[in-house]
């Protein structure tokens, strides 16, 4: 390998020539409607580049050359600062991307409770390292820092939804399902795992009506509610006792 | 007596559909924020300010004075901005909040707002967690079309909008200066300071960046009064929070305490340390506040009293390892996390994380030299207060404290690999099928 080689996971953004080629005319309407809808959200209009790189990986898979172009034109900056942007943030991807990513978390704390031969198994298994991609173009998999569910841990993201509590076996079972086009579901998230075409565009600001789909907290989530509970703890009562303010009959429900 | 559990923000997790407006209501929401609006918005600043709530994302710098610091209102605009990075490995307790009840951040933002003079304010996801972005851009439908945000929030004319951002991976991003150059477009990289944001934040604007617990506090401190909230907690450390334990305890999982709770009155709750099992070392805030013992174990878990035995309370992000757990291999592949995230702005961080992760990374293969300590502990103090921002300063924490109390493991190093003193297939929490790992070297 070259000292140039751009397929690094670390190298710089590399457009790859196709990457560059125009966008079919409709896509290009539907891009500069929706680019316009997220510049709207700012006061200014370049806080709206990493909604609009996330758009632009709903379209593309990755971060394109015409992506690049697209986002410099609508918020008047030079290729140079977009790709400058794209390249400093992990989930902006350089090379096309898996249909899932795979995250396996392998920070400190779920390293230890078990993610590290969560990773080796499932590498392993699929044939592929970190920030690779299967030959199907189903799975990218990943080693990800800290997503923030370490009472969860060993905790597994897919397209950035929680796996929680994972070992080897599930998570090799959950690349396989995937690979084979079953429906996966999250521990904590929607009915099934969206694309990673699908949660871009979430990610972009645009609501897929998923909210109101899987749980509110999980167990681990909810242990010292139920501890508290169980033994009648509670908070002390405050003013809003004592002055019993009455409600004013507009609550959203009885 | 405040009881040892007080749950507030957790109150109705286990609700059905406890995320939707129509659950929040029926637990008293949006009733702070018609309280509120009854005042003047200096008079809701006063109240916070009066209930000494300190920042719940890590530095603990009191929520009320950050505001009353903010450059005095010039016709211009004013801005809100909460933190929701959550990112500092340990940390999760924000995410599980915006997910189980995120109108209680919501209610937060509009009523902060109207006490700082905002009318857009800007809540920074991290982008790693799509569920939760969907449940906050889902209350601020619903807030809006309830009247409670908009242009005439609850009928009296006062105009808050908020905006929920994604990020896109970055741990420096929770750094509120790096989150301001992310949230304009550019590189998540920190700013010079002063100005602080008070004085030239977003869009050289006055703002506050507040942590997504600190305003999520907001709405109980005016409906339930500043006395309830400094009824909790102790004297400098007033009201609740939520504790994060995880690892190896029997139950790992969130609770909710007055500030002052102990180590060992959590573990108690969490079942106690796994079966068979004792503890070694804990974080209290997370990786980049110094290690704990056994000996700490009765520490009050507030602000100074954390800070007084050597560390920092931080997010209260308590992760437990027990004897099995080699305090190298842990602290090495901190080490590693710092120096993929040093956003390689300054020089001390940028290079200094670079030589700590190779001299840790060898010293956890067992290849360590003689000097190999002296070195760390010595690079360490050259990046500690020389950085341009915390994250140079966190990554020397672990390492710093890690040889304080475990030394004699960092001189092991220089023969004998992590993984031989320490079998890793001994921390899982499942049943390890024996296989060699590659690259398995032998002592």
């Amino acid at each position: 390998m070259s000292g140039n080689d751009t397929s690094h996971a670390s190298g710089h953004l590399h457009l790859r020539p196709e990457s560059k080629e125009p966008y079919a005319p409709d896509v290009l309407e539907q891009l500069r409607t929706d680019a316009a809808e997220v510049i709207a959200r700012y006061p200014q209009k370049r806080s709206a580049l990493l909604p609009l790189l996330h758009l632009v990986q709903s379209v593309d898979g990755y971060v394109t050359g015409r992506g690049v172009s697209l986002c410099a034109e609508l918020l008047d900056l030079t290729e140079a600062e977009v790709s400058g942007v794209a390249t400093f943030y992990t989930q902006f991807k350089r090379h096309p991307n898996g249909e899932y990513t795979v995250g396996v978390c392998t920070n400190t704390l779920c390293a230890i409770m078990g993610g590290d031969q969560i990773f080796d198994t499932v590498a392993e298994h699929l044939g592929i390292g970190h920030d690779e991609t299967t030959a199907d173009g189903k799975i990218t998999l990943e080693r990800v820092e800290c997503n923030a569910a370490c009472d969860y841990a060993p905790v597994v993201m897919t397209n950035w939804e929680f796996f929680d509590n994972q070992t080897p076996e599930s998570t090799v079972q959950l690349v396989d399902d995937l690979r084979a086009g079953k429906e996966v579901r999250p521990t904590r998230g929607p009915d099934r795992v969206c694309t990673f075409k699908q949660v871009s565009r979430v990610l972009a600001g645009f609501h897929d009506g998923l909210a109101d789909q899987g749980p509110g907290a999980g167990p681990a989530s909810l242990l010292g509610l139920r501890i508290a509970k169980d033994n009648g703890w509670t908070a002390p009562a405050g003013e809003s006792d004592s002055t019993a303010a009455p409600t004013d009959g507009t609550e959203g429900s009885k | 007596m405040t009881d040892t559990l007080t749950p507030i923000l957790t109150k109705f997790w286990d609700a059905p559909q406890s995320w939707t407006l129509a659950t929040y209501e029926q637990h008293d929401g949006y009733r702070a924020l018609r309280k509120a609006l009854d005042m003047a918005p200096a008079d809701v600043l006063g109240a916070v300010k009066d209930s000494s709530i300190r920042g719940r994302g890590g530095a603990g710098f009191p929520t009320g004075m950050k505001w009353s610091f903010m450059s005095p209102p010039d016709g211009g605009p004013r801005y809100l901005v909460v933190n929701a990075d959550e990112s500092e490995p340990g940390t999760c307790k924000d995410i599980p909040l915006m997910m189980a009840n995120p109108h209680a951040l919501i209610e937060g933002v509009i009523i902060s707002s109207y006490a700082i003079g905002c009318e857009h304010a800007f809540i920074y996801l991290r982008g790693e967690v799509v569920h939760v972005y969907r449940r906050l851009l889902r209350a601020v439908e619903e807030a809006r079309a309830a009247g409670y945000l908009g242009d005439n929030v609850g009928g009296k004319g006062v105009k808050v909008n908020i905006t929920v951002h994604a990020g896109a991976g970055a741990y420096i991003c929770g750094e509120e200066t790096a989150l301001l150059d992310s949230l304009e477009g550019r590189r998540g990289q920190p700013r010079l300071k002063p100005p602080f944001p008070g004085a030239a934040g977003l869009y050289a604007r006055p703002t506050s960046v507040n942590n997504v617990e600190s305003i999520a506090s907001v709405p109980g401190i005016i409906l339930e009064g500043p006395d309830w909230f400094k009824g909790m907690g102790t004297e400098k450390s007033t009201g609740f929070g939520i504790f994060s334990l995880s690892g190896h305890v029997a139950n790992p999982g969130q609770f909710e305490a007055p500030l002052g709770i102990t180590m060992r009155e959590l573990i108690e709750l969490a079942g106690g340390m796994r079966q068979g099992h004792k503890l070694k070392f804990w974080t209290p805030g997370g990786s980049s506040t110094p290690i704990f013992t056994e000996e700490h174990l009765d520490v009050p878990l507030d602000f100074d009293s954390v800070a007084a035995a050597g560390s920092m309370l931080g997010t209260r992000a308590l992760q437990v390892f027990d004897e099995t757990v080699s305090v190298v291999r842990a602290v090495s592949r901190w080490t590693d996390f710092y120096a993929h995230e040093s956003c390689g702005k300054c020089t001390p961080c940028r290079e200094g994380t670079w030589w700590l992760r190779q001299i840790m990374n060898r010293i956890e293969n067992g290849q360590g030299t003689q000097d190999d300590i002296d070195k760390l502990v010595d690079i360490c103090d050259n990046i500690l207060g020389r950085s341009f921002c915390a994250l140079g300063d966190a990554a020397t924490s672990p390492i710093t404290s890690a040889v304080k109390y475990f030394r004699e493991e960092f001189e092991a190093g220089m023969h004998t690999p992590a993984h031989v003193l320490f079998p890793p297939e001994k921390s899982v929490l499942f049943d390890v099928q024996t296989k060699e790992t590659s690259g398995m070297v032998t002592a």
